[in-house]
């Protein structure tokens, strides 16, 4: 093995550690230069989380067009609170869209469900949804069954 | 009965013992130089029987760990409607796991063998002996240079290993399932983070480098000179390497991923 | 440094490998600028001795004194630079580097110690090459050498750097004629063109008389006779020329240390 040979594959075994970190970060992790500057952060007040977990998608008819980035308990009101980024391409969303937390299939990853209200104004980075709906839940639901049945 | 907690005594000590003389091996020879201190010929020359001479056997491993999880995740995935997912999960499954933990494993029966064997014959054949004899120190001209080789390699296989397999799954997932390349690819990008599964998988796969070549160089440079002894180095480094990889696969995944 | 002095002195030295002691208290000068040949059974210690000298094993007592430095109170790096300056030493085995082709094999330690530029590095390899008569075969790979071959590659490269000592371990073993007096006279050359000190380990008592300017002869752990090879022929111990003259009887064993023949084999077992 020439000395040439070995320095020219190890320069290609560089070269193609360099393009497959370049294919991660663009490809797989869909990274772009300018993600973080490009979004608004709006918050949500809900009940009941029933799964929610940070990173889950915040999608609008269907379309992902955010991200939830924070998740924590209101300690005044002991009701949930939920921060997420939304891409600044999406920055007509009117004050009174309404959230609610939604499940992928039957036992899909929850996310979050925006949907379009009426209003003119716009809502701004920092502002809250007053809409909200909670996720449902399985117990909840078959606990209000039974008792509907019950008073039948 | 006593006998046996003497000799089990002995062996513990046997094997603090060995551990420190292998940190000192380590000490010794990364203290005093880094990468390019035996001369940088002798680095590309070790990088490239350490890494491209694995590059092979890494790329088709991780092909065909790609299509069979594609084949695997679709098979689960589809029970509950959600196969639009299988690129999250063969991309995630990759990334955070199989890639640096199968890469290190194959490079300990690869790389990590040869280095044994190829260091324990230098010292049976007096090779070390003679260059410490000429005022070279064996530490600093063979160990240092192989030791920085498996940190620097070890890394680009285990990120050439998740490509391949990715692109396996999608061979597999777009091409022969009929799934939407946009749902596979989409999907990925959604859920895969640099920062949290790319750059942690990386993280990974630098330390099974580092701990795999240690101990692939210790064994070769503590082993008995005479071929029986160095081929139960040989094994041993696999054994060794293999089982210190996966204990600390566990470690670094609740340390980095949580959920402990 | 006095240069009447001895190059290497041990003294008090004591070493013992597991159970078996090789040395007990073994004192004895090497003088400087001169051939030393070192004789003795096979098996008492001989390649031990030029170990301890070249400081890869550690005396369990006694001490040993290289040009005026303490083998023993060197620091790591001391060594090593010691070593470089001071030392050169032909293996047994030879040693060859197996990843390195002949040439790169004697270029090796002028490459790590030395700056000089590539054409000088190669003058001086094809000098040392021409001295053992292998200069043509700098093209080859150590595995495709003889054993005699090997081992005058081996000797180009132990001298390669010009020490002040070099330590032959058994030089002539598995040489031709012709090599073997080549080899007889590059030894010679070197001691009285440079003033080295030279010590040699052989069993060829006619070589050694030869060649070298004073005899040590070792067994059983100590010194039996320290001289000319014609004050030992001459005026030395039984054993001592018991050994010069290779006779298969007298004070010197011939056997490594065993229980009584008859005994070990009416016992059966192993
Ligand atoms: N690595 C080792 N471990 C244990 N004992 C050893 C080792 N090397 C050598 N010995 C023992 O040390 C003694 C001296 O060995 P040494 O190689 O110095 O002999 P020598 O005088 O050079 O013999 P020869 O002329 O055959 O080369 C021998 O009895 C041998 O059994
Ligand atoms: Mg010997």
């Amino acid at each position: 093995m020439g000395k040439r040979t070995v320095e020219f594959s190890v320069g290609v075994f560089m070269v193609l550690g360099m393009i497959a970190l370049v294919l991660m970060a663009l490809r797989v992790s869909g990274l772009s230069m300018d993600d973080a500057a490009d979004t608004y952060t709006v918050r949500a007040r809900f009940d009941n989380l029933g799964g929610l977990n940070e990173r889950a998608k915040v999608s609008m008819a269907g379309v992902t067009i955010g991200r939830v980035t924070k998740i924590y308990l209101d300690d005044k009101w002991y009701s949930a609170v939920v921060e997420m980024e939304i891409n600044k391409s999406m920055s007509t969303l009117s004050k009174d869209t309404s959230a609610a937390i939604l499940t992928a299939g039957l036992l899909g990853e929850k996310y979050v469900g925006l949907s379009v209200g009426a209003e003119e104004e716009y809502l701004k980075d920092g502002d809250w949804i007053e809409d909200t709906q909670s996720a449902l839940v399985l117990e909840e639901l078959i606990g209000r069954f039974l008792f509907s049945k019950a008073k039948e | 009965m006593l006998n046996r907690i003497a000799d089990m005594g002995r062996y513990g000590v046997q094997v603090i013992e060995s551990l420190g003389s292998a940190t000192l091996l380590f000490a010794n020879s990364l203290m005093w130089g880094g990468p390019g201190s035996a001369g940088f010929a002798d680095l590309v020359r070790q990088i490239f029987s350490v890494g491209v001479r694995s590059l092979s056997i890494i790329a088709v491993a991780g092909f065909f760990v790609g299509m069979v999880l594609g084949l695997q995740g679709y098979t689960i995935l589809v029970d509950f409607g959600s196969e639009a997912a299988l690129g999250t999960l063969v991309s995630l499954t990759l990334l955070r796991e199989l890639g640096p933990v199968v890469t290190a494993l194959l490079f300990a029966g690869r790389a990590g063998s040869a280095l044994t064997a190829e260091i324990g014959l230098m010292k049976a054949t007096e090779q070390l002996s003679a260059m410490e004899m000429m005022g070279v120190d064996p530490l600093k001209r063979v160990i240092t240079p192989r030791l920085w080789a498996g940190i620097i390699s070890m890394p680009i296989l285990a990120l050439i290993f998740s490509t391949v397999g990715i692109w396996g799954g999608a061979f597999v997932a777009v091409d022969m399932l009929g799934i939407d390349d946009g749902a596979y690819w989409g999907n990925m990008q959604a859920a895969v983070e640099f920062y949290n599964d790319v750059a942690k998988g990386i993280f990974k796969s630098f330390v099974f480098g580092w701990v795999v070549t240690w101990i692939a160089v210790y064994q070769g440079y503590a082993s008995i000179p005479t071929s029986e002894g160095i081929g139960k180095a040989t094994t041993q480094t696999v054994v060794v390497s293999s089982l210190a990889v996966l204990g600390l696969d566990f470690v670094l995944t609740a340390v980095m991923f949580g959920g402990v | 440094m006095a240069t009447d002095q001895p190059y290497v002195s041990v003294r008090n030295l004591t070493f013992s490998r597991g159970d078996r002691l090789i040395y007990n208290n073994l004192s004895v000068d090497f003088p400087r600028g001169k051939v030393t040949a070192i004789m003795g059974p096979s098996g008492t210690g001989k390649t031990t001795l030029l170990r301890l000298i070249g400081g890869q094993l550690t005396p369990d007592s006694g001490t040993i004194v290289v040009d005026g430095q303490e083998i023993g109170k060197l620091r790591r790096q001391q060594l090593f630079e010691l070593r470089k300056q001071k030392m050169g030493m032909l293996f047994q085995t030879g040693a060859l580097f197996t990843d390195l082709s002949v040439f790169d094999n004697v270029a090796f330690p002028l490459r790590v110690h030395t700056s000089l530029p590539e054409s000088v590095i190669r003058d001086l390899v094809l000098m040392k090459l021409e001295a053992v008569g292998l200069r043509g075969a700098r093209d080859l790979n150590p595995a495709e050498l003889s054993g005699g071959m090997a081992r005058r590659v081996a000797l180009a490269r132990s001298i390669a750097m010009d020490p002040e000592l070099i330590m032959y371990d058994e030089p002539f073993t598995g040489l031709d004629p012709i090599s073997m007096g080549m080899i007889v006279k590059l030894i010679r050359g070197l001691n009285s063109a440079l003033g080295l000190t030279s010590l040699l380990v052989s069993h060829d008592v006619e070589e050694s008389c030869s060649i070298a300017d004073y005899l040590c002869l070792v067994s059983g752990g100590r010194v039996i006779g320290f001289g000319t090879p014609e004050e030992l022929l001459n005026e030395g111990s039984d054993e001592v020329r018991q050994f010069l003259r290779g006779d298969p009887d007298g004070p010197v064993p011939f056997h490594y240390p065993a229980p009584d023949y008859r005994q070990d084999i009416l016992s059966g077992g192993r």
